[in-house]
């Protein structure tokens, strides 16, 4: 018993000094990728670090919720058209509601990324509070089919560009400033990540967290205890997709465009192979999954276009051998 | 919207609601029986139409192209089960909803390579290229009341084999007594791979019907894949019965919908948005349908575990 415990904190404190070492890198990032003469580089890495985000959130639902949500994407393209929208109406100086109340558009950090948040996780909320009612492979489909219905009422939109996508004139102020640089912009979307990661990690040891995860594994044993188990979840249904709504913001603001892309089941399945291929249940072991996985189409694609036969037998290994993802053979190794 | 107008929509609507009841016989069964997720069955479906499409451009022959696409179903979803489902049997729906996303990607590329990204193209038969005037003054294409007959033919087929013969007794068995099957000593492996092959028939079969009216190319799998697994879950897991109600249901409400559409809403908005708007909102209805069932009967309309 004692050992035991010995042995899981030293496996914590390699996990702790890893993640530690990959955020001092990640933090240098901009000067280590100007020094390789790679700046060019930059955009990508904060992309990883936007679906990092994204896939972190999922994990509270799916790692830790155990509960198999196929429509993530939905409330990641929700997030990028709420930023998007917002950007386009404040450019073109037109509302975006006129009513019941007028609301124009803005062009401001500290209000487009709450707004993201709170639309994406208003609308978690609402398909979390029908999805949860069902179990396994209905709570699969049905979260899958509620992201198709937001694809396409979205598509419905034609002043948002229907599939063409939404084209941004520019991105977001901060604090009535521009954001010229690349670096700012990187660091930025690094500090949410950091944030999110360790405020829900620590979350997910209180005992809301033990909740969430009990119920996991014995639901029933939870409910006979007092817990309420539906409430427990659609709370963190609501956090995750809130987050996964800033990631899409995040993301909106770096391409200077909406693609519809990212409401598509596709990016809803992409999303959950990064959560599993890093690890999950673990939070840090999900954006390691998104910054492998990213990094894998990045060089895939410049070697072959058929890149795809590549991934897809990578991706069936994985599933077959290495049930743990990535970081949860390192915490193992310790 | 004239009644004609309304009646031609309606087979139409039928017509995709018996290719969907295709795919999701088979996907409903393998859900029952074996409990398994498999994204994968719309690379069947692909691998039916295109089979067919080359049968049918070397010999001519529609027949044949069909009897191919029905073999080569089968034969995936055999290779299928025996390479890779087995594995994941005891596994959680996860690892399923990932091995199978990765087999689509496989399917996708390697059909990307051999045949290239375009649609290649499916001849309708010559004997089924006319209309018929199904009411006075009502053409429609005599190939999609075929794709109907088809459906129908294969769904009083699937009655009797799972209502009137042994294998479908020990099938039904299997979606609601797993584990008493096995122990009363039927060969379970056998039988999951026996599933797994009529699921792949008939998604073959759906393919090589499909063929001649919609587009074969990559991707085409997905893309009615959504639509079969609303219709399992609407249907329950499990049900033949329950994919046969819903799939018509589905089919209906899809087509309908996408046709009454644009006609309500014409008033309101200019002619080119208003298609846009229509067009997409009418794809939402299904998935509404599927909400709603979901949020009164979270297993569906005829739940097959009881």
């Amino acid at each position: 018993m004692a050992k035991a415990a010995l042995l899981a904190s030293a496996g914590a404190r390699l996990e702790l000094a890893l993640a530690l070492a990959g955020l001092a890198l990640l933090l240098a990032a901009p000067v280590l990728l100007a020094l390789l003469k790679a700046d060019y580089l930059l955009p990508t890495v904060t992309r990883m670090v936007a679906y990092g985000l994204a896939a972190a959130a999922l994990d509270l639902v799916l790692g830790y919720g155990g509960l198999v949500s196929f429509g993530h994407g939905a409330f990641l393209g929700i997030g990028a058209y709420v930023a998007g929208a917002l950007l386009h109406h404040a450019a073109h100086g037109t509302p975006i509601l006129s009513w019941p109340v007028a609301v124009p558009g803005s062009m401001e950090v500290t209000l487009i990324l709450p707004a993201a948040a709170t639309v994406s996780g208003l609308l978690a909320f609402c398909i979390g509070a029908i999805s949860l009612r069902t179990r396994g492979v209905y709570f699969i489909m049905i979260t899958l089919a509620f992201a198709q219905t937001v694809y396409f009422l979205v598509l419905a939109i034609p002043e948002y560009g229907g599939t063409d996508g939404l084209m941004l004139p520019r991105g977001w102020d901060v604090a009535g400033m521009r954001v010229a640089a690349d670096a700012p912009r990187f660091w930025f979307a690094l500090l949410l990540l950091v944030l999110f990661v360790a405020a829900m990690r620590r979350a997910m040891e209180s005992r809301y967290g033990l909740a969430l995860r009990g119920a996991r594994q014995n639901e029933r044993r939870l409910k006979a205890l007092g817990y309420p188990v539906f409430s427990i979840r659609l709370l963190a249904f609501t956090v995750s997709g809130a987050a996964t709504g800033v990631a899409g913001a995040l993301l909106a603001d770096l391409a200077l465009f909406v693609s519809p892309d990212l409401l598509s089941w596709q990016r809803s399945g992409e999303l959950i192979i990064m959560v599993v291929l890093g690890g999950q249940g673990t939070l840090i072991g999900p954006v390691v999954g998104a910054f492998v996985l990213l990094a894998l189409e990045e060089e895939l694609s410049a070697v072959t276009e058929h890149w795809m036969l590549v991934l897809g037998p990578i991706l069936l290994l994985c599933v077959l051998l290495f049930r743990r993802g990535l970081w949860g053979q390192v915490s193992r190794a310790a | 919207m004239d009644l004609l107008l309304l009646l031609e929509q309606t087979l139409n609507g039928l017509t995709l609601g018996v290719m969907l009841f295709l795919l999701a016989a088979g996907l409903t069964l393998i859900f029952g029986v074996m409990d398994v997720i498999n994204l994968a069955h719309g690379s069947l479906y692909m691998a039916g139409a295109f089979a067919s499409a080359t049968v049918v451009a070397r010999t001519g022959s529609f027949a044949l192209g069909v009897l191919s696409g029905i073999a080569v179903g089968a034969m995936f979803a055999l290779l299928l089960e025996v390479a890779l489902m087995r594995r994941l049997y005891a596994r959680e729906h996860l690892d399923q909803v990932l091995a199978t996303f990765a087999v689509i990607l496989i399917a996708n590329e390697t059909v990307k390579i051999v045949f290239g990204p375009q649609p290649i193209f499916a001849r309708t038969p010559v004997e089924l290229s006319d209309t018929v005037e199904v009411l006075p003054g009502v053409p429609f294409p005599a190939y999609r009341l075929a794709i109907i007959a088809v459906g129908l033919i294969a769904g009083l087929f699937l009655w009797w084999l799972i209502g009137r013969t042994r294998l479908g007794m020990v099938i039904r068995a299997g979606t609601t007594h797993r584990s008493l099957v096995q122990a009363l000593g039927v060969n379970i492996e056998v039988l999951f791979a026996l599933v797994f092959a009529i699921g792949g028939a008939l998604a073959g079969l759906a393919g090589a019907m499909a063929g001649p009216i919609l587009a074969v190319q990559v991707g085409m799998g997905e893309q009615i894949l959504i639509l079969a697994f609303v219709v399992v879950v609407i249907g329950g897991l499990g049900s033949v019965r329950g994919a046969f109600v819903a799939a018509l249901l589905v089919g209906l409400t899809d087509t309908l919908s996408r046709a009454l559409l644009p006609v309500l809403i014409r008033d309101l908005l200019p002619p080119v948005a208003a298609d846009q708007v229509a067009a997409n909102l009418g794809s939402v209805a299904v998935y509404l349908a599927m909400a709603v069932v979901l949020a009164f009967k979270p297993r569906g309309l005829f739940p097959a575990h009881g």
